[in-house]
C-alpha cells in the first residue's frame, strides 16, 4: 500500500484540516464535503488523517461492534453473545477509513453472498461490504459527485439509518453501519446530488492558494515526499503524533464540554436570519462549535467558536436565491457580521 | 521562429493555434523531449496530453515513444469504450467457473504498472473513465470493489492522451489534464519536420538513476512558482510538474543540480501551454522579498553553494523563454482580451466532453428485468448465476428432479444501462439588447440556475447564448456544472441592437450539434421579436425581420423543440409570427420572474 502523505505537512487549507478534526472528534456532526479546486490537498488530508486517528475499543466481531453500544447497534452474532453471557470481549483496533472508490459495484458496497464459499463449499453466506467496513470508522468518496445514482441512494438510506439492511440473492441480513461521511470533489465536474449534500453535516470550500510562499512550500514538500517518502513521513512523526494526541484528548473532554443557553441562542438566530431549512442546521452548529471548543481545550461553547464553524456548517444548506450574485459563503459570512459584529 | 507575434487570421477563427517554441526550439523537437522527458520519471510527470489529429507525425511520435521505453515496459491502449471490468480488473467468468473458486482478472491499468497507458480519443472519454483513472494516478494503487472482490494493487504509470479534439470545443477533461505536466499540440507539424529524434533509451536508462539525486534549490523554485502565478496558472500540479520536469531534464543533462536551462525547459514545455493570461509588465510586488524560510522541518539547503542569481533577474530570463513558447493564437487572444474564450480552451471543456456520444453507451449494469426496451446482459447474468450452481443443483436433487443443466433464475438477471439515453439539452437564445436588456437578462439567468439546480435530477444540461449589438455568442455551452454557468453569467453584457437571426442561427446550430450526439435539444428563445440587425451585423429592420423568420423556418425543418417567450410589455405580432415560423410554441410572460419561467420551460421539455 503506497504511504499516505502526513496529515501534518498539508500546507494552509485550515478549514478542510480543522473541518476534518472535528468529525473525527464528534461523529454525530455527520461528515464532511471538501468541493474545490484541483491539486489542493484534498484526497492528500483524508488519506492523512487514516493514519493518525487514535484507535477504538472493538469487539471481535465482523463489524468492530462498540462493546458499549446497545442492542440496537450491535450485529446478530454479539447480541446474541451478549444475552448469553452479559458482556463483551474487546480490544484496540486501528478506525477504519474505507475508500469507496468509482467503478465499485453494489455487491461491494452494501454486501452480498460470499462469492468463494459459495463456489467451493456450496454454502450460502453473506459477506459484508464496504458499508460494513467502515462502520464506526470514516468512509471515503473522492469524486463523490461522480458516483453512480443507485450507489448514492443505498448510501442515502444507510447513513439516514445507521443500519445496512440486504436483501438480495436470498439473502436477509441486518447490520450495524454509522460511519463518517467523507467526500471530495470538483464542482465543475458536476453537481452533488441535493440529497447527499445535505448528509454531510459540513461542507469546505477549498482554493488554491495564490501567495508564492505557500505555493511554494506546497511545491517543495510535495518534491521531498516523491524522493523519499518513508524518509518524509519519519520527519513528520512527531508532528502526526501531537495531532493524534490532541483528538485524543479532546474526544475526551468533549462528554465535559458545556453549550450556554447564549450561545445556543445566538446559534438560533444567526439560523432564523439565513432560513436554513429544518434544525439540521442548527443541531450541526452546536455540535460543531462544541467539536472545535473541546479541540481548542475549551471546557465552554462560546459565540467565537460558532462564528469560526458557521460558514462550515451552514454555506451548503442555504436555499439557492439564483438572483443572488453572491455565493453562500458570503451570504454567511455577511449575516455573522450583521448579528455578531467585527 | 523568435518572435512569435499575435497571428490573427488563427486567433480569429478559433481554431487550435500552432504550437510555437522559444528561439531555436522547433515544437517538434520539444515533442521529443517530452517524450524523453516522461520516460525518464513517468511518474512525477504523469505524461503527456497530444493533441493531434491521427496521422504520420502522430504516429511517428508514438514509434519514438515507444522506442524510449526500456525493455519490459507495459504498454497499454485503453479503447474509449472501455468497460470497467476490464479497466480495474473484476471476475474471470471463465476461469471462475473452471476453477470452481473465484478467480480474479487484472484490469489494464494495473497491468501498467510501471508502464505507459496510452489513451485512445481521449477528448470522449467518460468522466468516470476519467476520474478511475485520476484515482489510480493519486493514490498510485488501483481500489477494486467489483464482483466480490476487494484487492489493492500498486499501479503507477504514465498516461499518453490522444486528443483528436477539433475546435476548442473539444479538448481533455480538466481534471485529467491537470494531471498530466506536458501538453503538446501536434496538429501544425509538418511531415517533413517530424524525423529526428536525438535520444535512444540509452539515455533513457543513464538518467533514471541519477534523478533522485537532482538539486533544485529553493531560488528555483521560487522561480517556477512565480511564472505560474505570473501566467495565471492557479493549478499547484503546474508547479510541482513544472519542478519534476527541471529535474528530469537536469538528470537528462547528467548534471546534478538543476539549471536555469533546465528551468527553461520546464517553463516551455509545462508552464507555457497553460498560461491564461499575459504577465503583468511590472513583477508583483509580493514576489520581491525573498520568500520566508519555510518554518516546518529545516531543509537542508546549504550544500548549494554556488552563487544565487538574483531572483529576479534569473526570473525574467526564464519567463522570457517561457512566454516565447505560449501559442500564438492565444497570445493574440490574450492581447485582445479575450479571456473569456482563452480560460476555456487553457482549461478543456469539461461541459463538453460530458456531452459526449450519448446514446447506446453502456455505463454499467444493474439487477433487473429485461422489459421496455432494457438489454439482458447475458455475461453479466451467467456471472451472477456462477457461484450458485452448485447450491442450486443440490437443492434440485434433494427435491428429486437432478439436472445438470445451468440453473438461472429472476434474481441473476442483469441488465445494461445506458447513460444520457434521453438526455435533454436547454439551449436559451436570450435578446440582450437595448434597454430591457439588464432586466430581461437576470430573468434568464434566474432561470439557467433554477434549471440547473434540479438538472442533476433530470439529467439535463443547460447553454446560453446571447444576441446584441452586431452579432451572436455561445455564453454557456452545454453544461451540468452550476458552477461553470454562474461564472459565465456573472459577465454576461447587455445592450445594443437585435441581430435576433444571427442569435436563432447559433442556438439552432448548438441544438443540431446536440441532435447528432443523440441527445434532444430544447430550444428557448426569448426576445420581443424586433429583429434590426441582419446576419451580416448591417441595420436594417425589414431585412433584419426577414433573416429572423428564415432562421425560425431552418429550426421547424430540423424539427427542434422550441418555445419562444415574447418579452416585451405588451405581447407585439412580431414574437407570435416568428413562434409560427419556428413551429414552437409561443408565450407572452411580459413580467416574467425567473420561476414562472423557469415552470413554461420544464412544461416545454417535458
Amino acid at each position: 500500500m503506497p504511504i499516505p502523505f502526513p496529515f501534518s505537512a498539508v500546507v494552509a487549507q485550515e478549514e478542510m484540516k480543522r473541518s476534518l478534526l472535528m468529525a473525527a472528534i464528534d461523529p454525530s456532526i455527520g461528515g464532511v464535503l471538501v468541493f474545490g479546486d484541483r491539486g489542493t490537498g484534498k484526497s492528500t488530508a483524508i488519506r492523512g488523517l487514516a493514519a493518525l486517528l487514535p484507535k477504538m475499543r472493538a469487539v471481535d466481531c465482523t463489524y468492530n461492534c462498540d462493546p458499549e453500544a446497545g442492542d440496537d447497534y450491535l450485529c446478530q452474532e454479539c447480541r446474541t453473545k451478549k444475552a448469553e453471557k452479559g458482556s463483551l470481549k474487546s480490544r484496540q483496533v486501528p478506525v477504519p477509513v474505507v475508500d469507496l472508490p468509482l467503478g465499485a459495484t453494489e455487491d461491494r458496497v452494501i454486501g452480498a453472498l460470499d462469492l468463494e464459499r459459495a463456489l467451493t463449499k456450496g454454502e450460502k453466506a453473506f459477506e459484508p461490504g464496504l458499508l460494513a467496513r467502515a462502520h464506526r470508522g470514516f468512509l471515503y468518496i473522492d469524486e463523490v459527485n461522480l458516483l453512480e445514482d443507485h450507489l448514492v441512494d443505498s448510501l442515502l438510506d444507510v447513513a439516514a439509518s445507521g443500519q445496512n439492511l440486504v436483501e438480495r440473492e436470498g439473502l436477509s441480513v441486518r447490520h450495524p453501519a454509522r460511519f463518517v461521511l467523507v467526500g471530495s470533489g470538483n464542482p465543475e465536474e458536476g453537481e452533488l446530488r441535493p440529497q447527499l449534500q445535505d448528509r454531510f453535516g459540513l461542507s469546505v470550500e477549498v482554493k488554491t492558494p495564490t501567495d508564492l510562499p505557500t505555493r511554494m512550500k506546497v511545491v517543495r514538500l510535495r518534491d521531498e515526499f516523491e524522493r523519499d517518502p518513508e524518509a518524509f513521513v519519519e520527519k513528520w512523526k512527531a508532528k502526526d503524533a501531537k495531532v493524534s494526541r490532541q483528538i485524543q484528548k479532546a474526544k475526551k473532554l468533549l462528554p465535559e464540554v458545556e453549550v450556554p443557553d447564549r450561545t445556543l441562542e445566538e446559534t438560533a438566530k444567526l439560523c432564523i436570519k439565513l432560513g436554513t431549512d429544518g434544525l439540521r442546521g442548527e443541531l450541526t452548529v452546536i455540535r460543531s462549535a462544541r467539536a472545535l471548543a473541546a479541540l481548542q481545550g475549551d471546557k465552554t461553547v462560546t459565540v467565537d467558536h460558532v462564528k469560526t464553524i458557521a460558514v462550515s456548517a451552514l454555506r451548503h444548506r442555504l436555499r439557492r436565491d439564483p438572483l443572488d450574485e453572491s455565493g453562500s459563503t458570503s451570504r454567511v459570512e455577511r449575516a455573522i457580521k450583521e448579528l455578531f459584529g467585527e | 521562429m523568435s518572435t512569435p507575434g499575435p497571428n490573427p487570421a488563427v486567433a480569429d477563427g478559433g481554431t487550435p493555434a500552432p504550437l510555437q517554441a522559444g528561439p531555436g526550439h522547433s515544437p517538434w523537437d520539444d515533442a521529443v523531449l517530452a517524450a524523453v522527458l516522461m520516460t525518464i520519471d513517468p511518474v512525477g510527470t504523469g505524461g503527456v496530453a497530444l493533441r493531434a489529429l491521427p496521422g504520420p507525425v502522430r504516429d511517428q511520435w508514438l514509434s519514438i515513444m515507444r522506442d524510449l521505453q526500456p525493455e519490459g515496459t507495459p504498454m497499454r491502449r485503453i479503447p474509449l469504450h472501455v468497460a470497467d471490468g476490464r479497466l480495474l480488473g473484476g471476475l474471470d467468468l471463465a476461469a471462475t467457473l473452471n476453477a470452481g473458486r473465484p478467480v480474479a482478472e487484472k484490469g489494464l491499468l494495473v497491468e501498467a504498472d510501471g508502464g505507459v497507458v496510452e489513451l485512445a480519443m481521449a477528448e470522449r472519454i467518460a468522466p468516470g473513465t476519467a476520474a478511475r483513472l485520476n484515482m489510480a494516478f493519486d493514490s498510485g494503487e488501483v481500489v477494486l470493489e467489483r464482483d466480490g472482490l476487494a484487492m489493492r494493487t500498486p499501479s503507477r504509470f504514465a498516461v499518453v492522451a490522444l486528443d483528436e479534439g477539433v475546435g476548442e470545443d473539444e479538448g481533455l477533461l480538466n481534471a485529467l489534464l491537470d494531471r498530466l505536466a506536458f501538453h503538446l499540440e501536434l496538429n501544425y507539424v509538418r511531415y517533413d519536420q517530424a524525423i529526428a529524434c536525438n535520444y535512444d533509451v540509452e539515455d533513457v536508462l543513464a538518467a533514471r538513476p541519477r534523478l533522485p539525486g537532482v538539486t533544485i534549490t529553493d531560488t528555483q523554485v521560487e522561480t517556477l512558482c512565480n511564472i505560474a502565478l505570473a501566467l495565471g496558472i492557479p493549478s499547484l500540479r503546474a508547479s510541482i510538474f513544472a519542478s519534476r520536469v527541471a529535474c528530469a531534464h537536469a538528470a537528462l543533462e547528467e548534471r546534478t543540480e538543476v539549471t536555469d536551462e533546465d528551468l527553461a525547459v520546464a517553463g516551455r514545455l509545462v508552464l507555457a501551454p497553460r498560461a491564461t493570461q499575459l504577465p503583468p509588465m511590472e513583477p508583483p510586488p509580493d514576489a520581491e522579498p525573498p520568500p520566508p524560510e519555510p518554518e516546518e522541518p529545516n531543509q537542508d539547503e546549504e550544500q548549494s553553494n554556488q552563487e544565487p542569481q538574483e531572483p529576479q533577474e534569473l526570473q525574467d530570463k526564464i519567463l522570457d523563454a517561457t512566454k516565447a513558447a505560449i501559442p500564438a493564437g492565444l497570445l493574440a487572444q490574450l492581447q485582445m482580451g479575450k479571456l473569456r474564450r482563452s480560460r476555456a480552451r487553457a482549461t478543456g471543456k469539461a461541459g463538453a466532453v460530458q456531452n459526449a456520444p450519448s446514446r447506446g453507451r453502456p455505463a454499467g449494469v444493474l439487477r433487473g428485468e429485461p422489459r421496455a426496451g432494457q438489454r439482458l446482459n447475458v455475461i453479466e447474468t451467467l456471472r451472477s448465476a456462477a457461484p450458485w450452481q452448485r447450491i442450486r443443483r443440490e437443492e434440485r436433487a434433494r427435491a428429486g428432479k437432478p439436472s445438470n443443466r445451468l440453473e438461472i433464475r429472476q434474481d441473476d438477471f442483469r441488465i445494461t444501462r445506458f447513460k444520457h439515453k434521453s438526455e435533454s439539452t436547454t439551449i436559451f437564445v436570450v435578446d440582450a439588447s437595448g434597454s430591457s436588456a439588464l432586466h430581461r437578462l437576470a430573468e434568464a439567468k434566474g432561470a439557467v440556475e433554477l434549471l440547473l439546480a434540479d438538472c442533476y435530477v433530470r439529467r439535463d444540461q443547460v447553454a446560453l447564448v446571447a444576441f446584441r449589438g452586431q452579432g451572436a455568442e455561445v455564453l454557456l455551452p452545454p453544461t451540468r456544472s452550476l458552477v461553470r454557468a454562474k461564472r459565465s453569467l456573472a459577465g454576461l453584457p447587455g445592450g445594443g441592437g437585435t441581430p435576433l437571426a444571427s442569435g436563432i442561427d447559433l442556438g439552432m446550430m448548438l441544438a443540431d450539434g446536440v441532435q447528432r450526439r443523440g441527445g434532444t435539444p430544447v430550444l428557448i428563445v426569448m426576445t420581443d421579436g424586433r429583429a434590426n440587425v441582419a446576419r451580416d451585423g448591417t441595420g436594417g429592420r425589414t431585412r433584419a425581420n426577414e433573416e429572423a423568420l428564415a432562421a425560425a423556418r431552418a429550426v421547424r425543418s430540423l424539427e427542434i423543440p422550441a418555445l419562444v417567450i415574447d418579452t416585451s410589455p405588451r405581447p407585439q405580432p412580431q414574437g407570435r409570427e416568428l413562434a409560427k415560423e419556428m413551429g414552437a410554441v409561443y408565450l407572452p410572460l411580459p413580467h416574467a420572474d425567473a420561476n414562472a419561467l423557469n415552470q413554461a420551460v420544464r412544461a416545454t421539455a417535458g
